[in-house]
């Protein structure tokens, strides 16, 4: 018995072990360390011996572009996160709804998350939405007698957010859809039944008080993963703005203003730790209001 | 102590694994077999050599064939892509970064924190025959920190058909840059490329030494804290606003394609565009410095140099420096063939810019003389936080119409902050 039970521990070590090792070594020790970093100045160092206390929060804090990067992001989160959830919805209930051909349609939809953010960042970039006359955009704008447009270079008005919003949502949105099809199936088919017997006309009726409210707890996980991974956007914003020379003031979310600031020429990882520490702190109070307002774990009613 | 049979074959067959292994890592030098010249093996010593990537076809044999020549070490050659100065930058926090390297710098936080090995004693003897303008941002208290490679510039190239059936000449200023452009904006075909992100990134200093002023002055003070510095940079919005400007061309700035495919008349670009030019446009084609403004400007043009640094982390630095010395100091014919066969670029060293045929005639000799006249280079004191500051500021002038005056005073503020900061550090 008791043999049992040691070589049960052992392999629960053997499989659990090198995970958690290397759970240990590249997520908590960094992680750590970057906030060890953030009280001292750390330019061009990884031991650094200077202590500066809360100068690097405060620097921070009190920088314009850092600052700037978090408003932009709230406000493309705002956007973003509604946008993907509602299409991802309207997907997921027309693949539902099919009577056949149901996998395929599910997969074409689905396909797009497998592609590489960087490499569909750059189809958009060279392909479909670059500034001259040979690009997918500027043809078809052409063929309406309209000039051509510098999409990612244009300020006024934002074009670049179209750009950057419509990768996004080609990339995601399949994701989602499938999340929100296990929530679809999960729905008792004596809920619709009953409701029809009570006179519920199909549609918007029954998807408002049925469809709607069973899909809650689907929600709720939605809306949590597509605000955190808002937050961590990276790739398409890099890869669709950056160039040798740099990454223009606009449309920069915090990540990428942390990696020029840390990991750029810049190298003062103490200040890119500090923003680092400051935009986890801003994400998880974010993802606590949020579930304590969608009211996530608690009982169902 | 007995030995069983089960424990001796499991030990023999341990030790022949072990053995296998040892083997297989001492005969893997981590090289393919390709022949390509960089898998010498005339030393027990390995150095790992970084260059970014080149666009020009056979850089890349080349730096494996001189690294092939060289007898005292193995040098394994890293043709890096990507964002080679965020790579250098991070692998120099380690030990298993490169051990000799070039790189476009070295910055003054590199130097002064450690990363960087002295290389003042290589140049014994020879310092005056490198170019003094390049050879100063390498230079931080009398001591030397990269060994440029090849001098570079920036260029307005023009199109001279264009400007003929525009009747325009050549501009001279920047108010007749700004004309031109838009006179020669149609609807397929813009007036000038100054990158796709109007010019931001790549002009840096450039607009403020046209206006007579500079990034830090000779005696380590912002150089455009001046009404004049607003005056030029506020004169910029005018280009995006009239939509001369080429934005989002397939390739950017360093590149020619955008200007020899006809997407535009005039590009800002690099001297080593400058055969890819000629080949696909013949004498269709001119060169000019950034053109002046006001009447304390001058013509303009940024020279620089990428330039061979050692790692200071290096377990072989005295190796490193040594082969350094050997490619870039002594064996001058190495360096002339870097410079001129693959692209083109002029060489750091005055004596073999004398001598070199190419830069004798056309565009090129008036680039070379542009660049005697009107070089600037990026001075050491000016740091990526002030850099980054000073881009977004004029990307927020070009594109947004901000106020230059109100955006110069927040840069002016950064960079003396910066100054401050460097200027208290000790290397």
């Amino acid at each position: 018995m008791r043999q049992q039970s040691s070589h049960r521990t052992l392999w629960f070590w053997v499989f659990v072990g090198p995970f958690a090792a290397g759970l240990g070594l590249f997520t908590y020790v960094p992680l750590l360390w970057s906030l060890y970093l953030s009280f001292f100045d750390a330019h061009n160092t990884v031991s650094p011996t200077k202590f500066v206390g809360l100068d690097n929060y405060t620097s921070m804090l009190r920088d314009g572009a850092f600052t700037g990067s978090l408003w932009t992001f709230t406000v493309f989160s705002l956007f973003i996160v509604p946008a993907t959830y509602a299409l991802s919805l309207a997907l997921a209930l027309m693949v539902n709804r099919l009577r056949f051909a149901q996998a395929f349609f599910r997969s074409v939809f689905f396909l797009p998350a497998a592609c590489s953010y960087v490499v569909a960042a750059l189809i958009w970039k060279l392909s479909i939405f670059n500034g001259v006359r040979f690009g997918l955009a500027n043809t078809v704008l052409d063929w309406f007698g309209r000039d051509q447009t510098a999409w990612l270079s244009t300020t006024h008005p934002p074009w670049y957010w179209l750009v950057i919003v419509t990768v996004r949502l080609w990339l995601q949105a399949g994701f989602y859809m499938v999340l929100f099809l296990a929530g679809l199936q999960r729905i008792p088919a004596q809920l619709y039944e009953a409701a029809a017997v009570d006179g519920a006309r199909p549609g918007p009726q029954v998807f408002r008080y049925i469809t709607f409210p069973q899909l809650r707890a689907t929600s709720v996980a939605v809306v949590l993963l597509l605000v955190i991974n808002a937050f961590q956007a990276f790739d398409e914003f890099y890869n669709l703005l950056s160039d040798a020379r740099g990454y223009p003031p606009y449309a920069r979310p915090p990540l990428v203003y942390l990696y020029y600031t840390a990991l750029g020429q810049g190298q003062n990882l103490g200040l890119g730790s500090a923003g680092a520490v400051i935009l986890a702190l801003i994400i998880a109070v974010v993802t606590i209001v949020q579930a304590r307002w969608f009211g996530l774990g608690r009982k169902e009613d | 102590m007995t030995i069983s049979r089960r424990r001796l074959l499991s030990t023999g067959g341990s030790l022949a694994l072990t053995g296998a292994l040892a083997a297989g890592c001492g005969s893997n030098t981590g090289r393919d077999n390709d022949g390509s010249g960089d898998a010498h093996s005339g030393g027990a010593v390995t150095l790992q050599q970084w260059y970014h990537q080149y666009g020009e076809a056979g850089t890349e044999q080349a730096v494996r064939r001189y690294a092939g020549a060289y007898g005292k070490a193995d040098v394994k050659v890293q043709w890096r892509p990507g964002n080679y100065d965020q790579q250098t930058a991070a692998a120099l926090l380690t030990s298993s970064g490169p051990d000799v390297f070039e790189v476009n710098g070295p910055t003054l936080d590199q130097i002064q924190g450690g990363q960087i090995a002295d290389l003042t004693d290589l140049f014994d003897g020879v310092k005056n025959d490198f170019n003094p303008a390049v050879l100063a941002p390498k230079t931080w208290e009398g001591r030397i920190w990269g060994i440029p490679q090849v001098i570079d510039m920036q260029l307005l190239f023009y199109r001279k058909s264009l400007l003929q059936d525009a009747n325009l000449r050549p501009p001279g200023t920047l108010d007749e840059l700004i004309y031109a452009a838009a006179e020669l904006t149609r609807k397929k075909v813009k007036g000038l490329f100054l990158g796709n992100d109007g010019g931001a990134g790549v002009l840096g200093g450039t607009p403020l030494y046209a206006a007579g002023l500079s990034l830090i002055t000779e005696d380590g003070k912002a150089g455009f804290d001046d009404p004049a510095a607003a005056r030029t940079l506020g004169k910029f919005h005018r280009l995006y606003a009239d939509k001369s400007l080429l934005l989002g061309a397939p390739t950017d700035w360093s590149d020619p394609s955008a200007f020899i495919q006809g997407l535009t008349a005039m590009q800002w670009s690099g001297l080593w565009a400058l055969p890819a030019v000629k080949k696909a446009l013949g004498d269709d084609f001119g060169v000019l410095p950034f053109p002046r403004d006001g009447a304390a400007g001058k013509p303009s043009v940024p020279v620089g140099a990428y330039s061979s640094a050692v790692s200071a982390r290096s377990r072989h630095r005295a190796e490193a420096k040594a082969f350094a010395k050997w490619l870039w100091i002594d064996r001058t014919a190495y360096q002339e063939d870097f410079a001129l066969s693959y692209g083109f670029h002029v060489p750091a060293r005055i004596s073999l810019a004398r001598k070199a045929q190419k830069l004798r005639e056309g565009a090129a000799a008036d680039a070379v003389r542009y660049a005697t006249e009107n070089g600037y280079a990026q001075p050491l004191l000016w740091t990526p936080a002030d850099q980054t500051a000073y881009q977004d500021a004029l990307s927020r002038i070009i594109k947004d119409g901000a106020n230059p005056d109100t955006e110069l005073k927040a840069v002016v503020r950064r960079t003396n902050d910066e100054l401050r900061r460097v200027k208290k550090k000790k290397s």
